[in-house]
């Protein structure tokens, strides 16, 4: 291959979008790329982007699924705005995606799947091929269910397992266009195909064959290269989508308090591969139930603290609002549980596969009684490890439930993250009571957290429970002044976290014009917006809160610096009412987006920069 | 106190004050509870009583044992967690007939269905107790309360049927009136490895006093009960003269004589079912005691077997393997 002699284009920064019909595979082709992309030295961020119906009928518009994938020779901090390249396998996935390219951009078909039929099922009334509808795109046409059936001539498959091998040639002429090298996907076919010879022989020479084929046939302009970035981190680095690293931070969470995981779950998109992925880690002592609800989930967690282990259970927004009653439970009993909810849109059912971050005060507020629960929010897949750590520290320090925030594009959103050396991890090992000398349930130490006895330990015998206790004693209480005591105790217990948490780091100009604050998955596009703006020389500066709630100190002495103070967040404002309602001498403008879909960076740097110049 | 010395019923007394009103069926219970407890010698430390909402629900607080008075219906689903994190202990559910079977009806089938190792008593009165007086899941259609002022127009559960047909390992019904047998039972539930499915009719006096009178009364009872004995002919009435014969899939009452032995063991549910249809029957008498305990692997050994298993399997896990995989790539 090093025959080639195609002109070489260096780009330094390429979006991909993968889409097909939910049975073309685009998935693994995107994972794929991806993985080869990471050892190749490039940042990357990737996100798929699938139907809600596991089997919508094939070729329709429902049925489209796509993944894209940005990778770049520097940083880079979401998974890109309007791809350069589209890979389009049928009329559906063509129709449904060519607006979002770039002008110039390029679109591979595969005309293979363009018959009067494929036409009608996707719903067209014209051909998009020949109807002008790309006509500023560079369009690429190949028939690519033909070449692969050449390409395995003679293979044992039948004829539609042949098909099916599409995806592996699109994806072979993918890496010949971006010089990418095959050889990590066939050791990956290898590992997955190695019992079954004739599904390893296809899926190779399909590869082999697209790779080839984007060489001999011409078909490209040249080819690119993206080199790698120069000035990376010295460390291990592994792909991970915020899924993961939520059921990673978790566990390690619990190991580095000394405790045993639990997971008390119920499946609910976006949040089922934590509880799938922590199914797994059996051999780390992980117990993981999946309950008859989210109810009894949550419930099962409680009791598994109450019985010594580090509770936890996830969910997302349908499943938070079933768990609200135990969540006071666990505020009352003062117990340490860890409660994720990975954000989709709402309300109700709403858009359970796409994004949202309309839960933020349901998280903070919505319980009956005064119940504070301090919140926790990821910002990207990376950082989700390190934000499920956190949870776990502040539970078990605090004697207290904690609410970590994800949502659909952490979770499903992949990037190179950095492994943290496993000793530098921070310990906060519990200690449980046995001495009954002067022990009480509600005895408090400094942090004002309670002492936790667990059952089995003698003459520590103790109830607690929904009702109030009394503040001495633990018995139950109905006295009135207890009562607005033990209110006040467990409102200064979650207050004080803001002595354990940093004030969040301000980037930009001192003094700056304008003062973005982002929370959770906004952070990507937030940081490429604010960036390319204070490139341009533009007064522009920004803030990404990590802890929701409590708010951390140091925040008025930020916002006063500023001229003006603007939040994108994907709900009509919900960070913006909290700190408007915290901090009234600010004004606190709200940048709202509930489609269901991200903020792109271009849509949020237009959206600065018209602000920036109405002050000028 | 050293927990070897042989503990007394009163050793599992808490210190709090019952709030329970005089009368009222749940003192002979907790009585009960505390006489078995101490009767099998198993230390204070190692029991938890885990609670839902309702008079009845407030039990683990008059109790020298750990305890968790939790929220409405969901006993079971927290006992589930206590149990599954630490199988060493002895855990007991304590629920009403609304806790447990109207908005926890979900979790206590399923706990059952799952086989988790709890013993669970479920106070059968009738009646909502706490919230003073409204038709429960249990209470006979026509019940006038407060909230069915012309009659309940609700047709109720059998408890024992739902238990059964849950696949619930032990089944068991006792009265508050009796407390020899209510201990023998609660041993029975004790001993039972798996869940032990316990209804007990306990009387309100407030809400719904006398509703089992016909079972209770002194004069009556001997005629309208049978105690089911394991491995024992199925006798009853006041001088022992009558018995119970099965005959295909019914019951017929015969000459004490001729009476069936009464086998809870069996590993089909149909007999112990077929026995609760006598509560349909006004002319039958009503059963109390096992109706059915057999033994399969509890949910709490099988969660542990298979951590044991696949840790043999693939060795204990270390943090850092989770986190340092074979697709990881390093920058120097
Ligand atoms: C979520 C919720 N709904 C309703 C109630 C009110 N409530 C408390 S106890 C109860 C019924 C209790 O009846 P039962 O379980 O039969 O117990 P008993 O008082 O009869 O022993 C109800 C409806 C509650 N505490 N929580
Ligand atoms: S209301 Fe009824 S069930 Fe409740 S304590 Fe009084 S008598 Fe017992
Ligand atoms: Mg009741």
């Amino acid at each position: 291959m090093s025959s080639d002699t195609s002109e070489i284009i260096r780009q330094d920064d390429v979006t991909i979008r993968f889409a097909g019909d939910s049975g073309d595979g685009m998935q693994l082709t995107g994972t794929q790329f991806t993985d080869t992309t990471a050892l190749v030295g490039n940042d990357l961020a990737t996100f798929p982007d699938f139907p809600a119906e596991i089997r919508a009928p094939a070729g329709t518009r429902a049925g489209v699924s796509g993944f894209q994938i940005h990778f770049s020779s520097a940083d880079i901090y979401t998974p890109g705005d309007a791809p350069d390249v589209l890979v389009a396998m049928n009329p559906a996935a063509l129709i449904i995606n060519y607006k979002d390219l770039k002008p110039g951009g390029i679109v591979l078909v595969n005309t293979g799947s363009f018959t009067e039929k494929d036409l009608e099922r996707a719903d067209c009334k014209t051909n998009p091929l020949t109807d002008g509808s790309l006509s500023g795109f560079r369009v690429i046409q190949e028939d690519i269910n033909q070449r692969t059936i050449e390409a395995l001539a003679g293979s044992p498959l039948g004829k539609k397992d042949v098909l099916r091998c599409k995806n592996f040639f699109t994806l072979g002429m993918m890496y010949w266009l971006f010089s990418r090298p095959i050889e990590p996907t066939l050791e990956w076919l290898e590992e997955k195909f190695g019992k079954k010879p004739d599904l390893f022989d296809a899926n190779t020479r399909a590869l082999k064959a697209g790779y080839n084929h984007g060489e001999l046939l011409r078909l490209f302009q040249g080819r690119y290269e993206v080199p790698k970035v120069d000035n990376v981190e010295p460390g291990t680095y592994r792909n991970i989508n915020g899924n993961q690293a939520v059921a990673l931070g978790l566990v390690a969470g619990a190991e580095l308090a000394g405790l045993k995981a639990f997971l008390g779950s119920y499946p609910i998109t976006p949040a089922t591969d934590i509880l799938q992925y922590m199914s797994v880690m059996k051999n780390h002592g992980v117990i993981t139930c999946q309950m008859e609800d989210e109810i009894a989930g949550i419930c099962t967690a409680i009791g598994a603290s109450f019985a010594g282990h580090l509770g936890m259970t996830n969910t997302s927004g349908p499943g938070l609002a079933l768990k609200t009653e135990a969540m006071g439970l666990a505020v009352i009993t003062e117990l340490p549980l860890v409660i994720v909810n990975v954000q989709r849109g709402g309300p109700s059912t709403g858009l359970p596969t796409k994004v949202e971050q309309a839960d933020l005060l349901q998280c903070i507020f919505g319980r009956n009684g005064e119940a504070p629960i301090p919140v926790i929010s990821c910002s990207s897949p990376a950082d989700a490890f390190e934000c499920a750590v956190e949870a776990c520290r502040i539970a078990v320090e605090y004697m207290t439930p904690v609410i970590l925030l994800s949502d659909n594009y952490i979770a499903n959103g992949a990037e190179p993250w950095k492994l943290p050396a496993i000793e530098d991890l921070p310990r906060f090992e519990v200690k449980f009571v046995t001495d009954p000398e002067g022990y009480t349930p509600y005895t408090r130490d400094a942090k004002l957290a309670r002492a936790w006895a667990k059952p089995g330990t003698p003459d520590l015998m103790h109830r607690i429970g929904g009702l109030e206790k009394d503040a001495r004693t633990g018995n139950v209480s109905y006295d009135p002044d207890n009562h607005q005591i033990m209110c006040e105790t467990r409102l200064a217990k979650v207050m004080g976290i803001r002595d354990s948490i940093p004030t969040p780091t301000y980037y930009g100009p001192d003094a700056p014009d304008l003062l973005v604050v982002s929370w959770g998955s906004t952070y990507g596009a937030t940081r490429s917006a604010v960036e390319a703006l204070q490139k341009e020389g533009r007064r522009i500066g920004r803030l990404h809160m990590r802890h929701m709630y409590p708010l951390p100190y140091g925040l008025p002495e930020i916002f006063a610096s500023a001229r003006r103070i603007v939040l994108p967040e994907m709900n009509f404002g919900q960070l913006a009412r909290l700190l408007t309602s915290e901090y009234p001498q600010f004004k606190f403008e709200q940048h709202y987006k509930v489609k269901g879909k991200p903020f792109f960076a271009p849509e949020l740097k237009a959206h600065f920069r018209t602000i920036l110049e109405e002050m000028a | 106190m050293s927990e070897l010395q042989q503990l007394k019923a009163k050793d599992f007394k808490s210190n709090q004050e019952i709030r329970w009103c005089p009368g009222c069926g749940d003192y002979s219970i907790i009585a009960g509870v505390q006489a078995v407890l101490a009767d099998i010698g198993v230390a204070r430390e190692n029991v938890v009583m885990v609670s839902g909402i309702g008079c009845s629900s407030r039990f683990p607080y008059y109790m020298e044992t750990y305890g968790f008075h939790g929220i409405h219906g969901r006993a079971n689903a927290i006992a589930t967690g206590v149990k599954v994190a630490n199988p060493d202990l002895q855990v007991w559910v304590i629920t009403g007939d609304g806790d447990g079977l109207s908005i926890g009806g979900n979790h206590m089938i399923h706990s059952l269905r799952r086989n988790v190792d709890l013993k669970i008593i479920l106070f059968n009165n009738e009646i909502y107790g706490l919230t003073k007086g409204q038709y429960s899941p249990t209470s006979p259609q026509g019940l006038k309360t407060k909230t069915s002022p012309y009659g309940s127009v609700d047709a109720p559960f059998n408890p024992l049927q739902l238990a059964l047909g849950s696949g619930s390992t032990f089944v068991a019904r006792t009265l508050d009136t009796q407390p020899k047998h209510m201990k023998e039972v609660l041993a029975a539930a004790a001993a039972h490895k798996g869940s032990a499915f316990v209804e007990v009719w306990q009387n309100c006096v407030i809400f719904n006093d006398g509703c089992f009178k016909d079972w209770t009364d002194k004069t009556t009872r001997d005629e309208q009960t049978i105690m089911l004995q394991p491995g024992q002919p199925m006798v009853y009435g006041k001088d022992q003269d009558k018995g119970l014969k099965i005959d295909g899939f019914a019951l017929k009452i015969v000459p004490a004589a001729e009476a069936s032995a009464w086998d809870p063991t069996v590993d089909s549910a149909g007999p112990a079912f077929v026995m609760t249809q006598l509560d349909n029957d006004p002319a039958m008498p009503r059963p109390f005691g096992v109706f059915r305990s057999v033994r399969k692997p509890t949910l709490d050994e099988l969660v542990h077997e298979q951590i044991g298993t696949v840790t043999t399997k693939r060795g204990p896990g270390a943090l850092k393997d989770l986190l340092y995989t074979s697709d990881c790539w390093t920058v120097d």
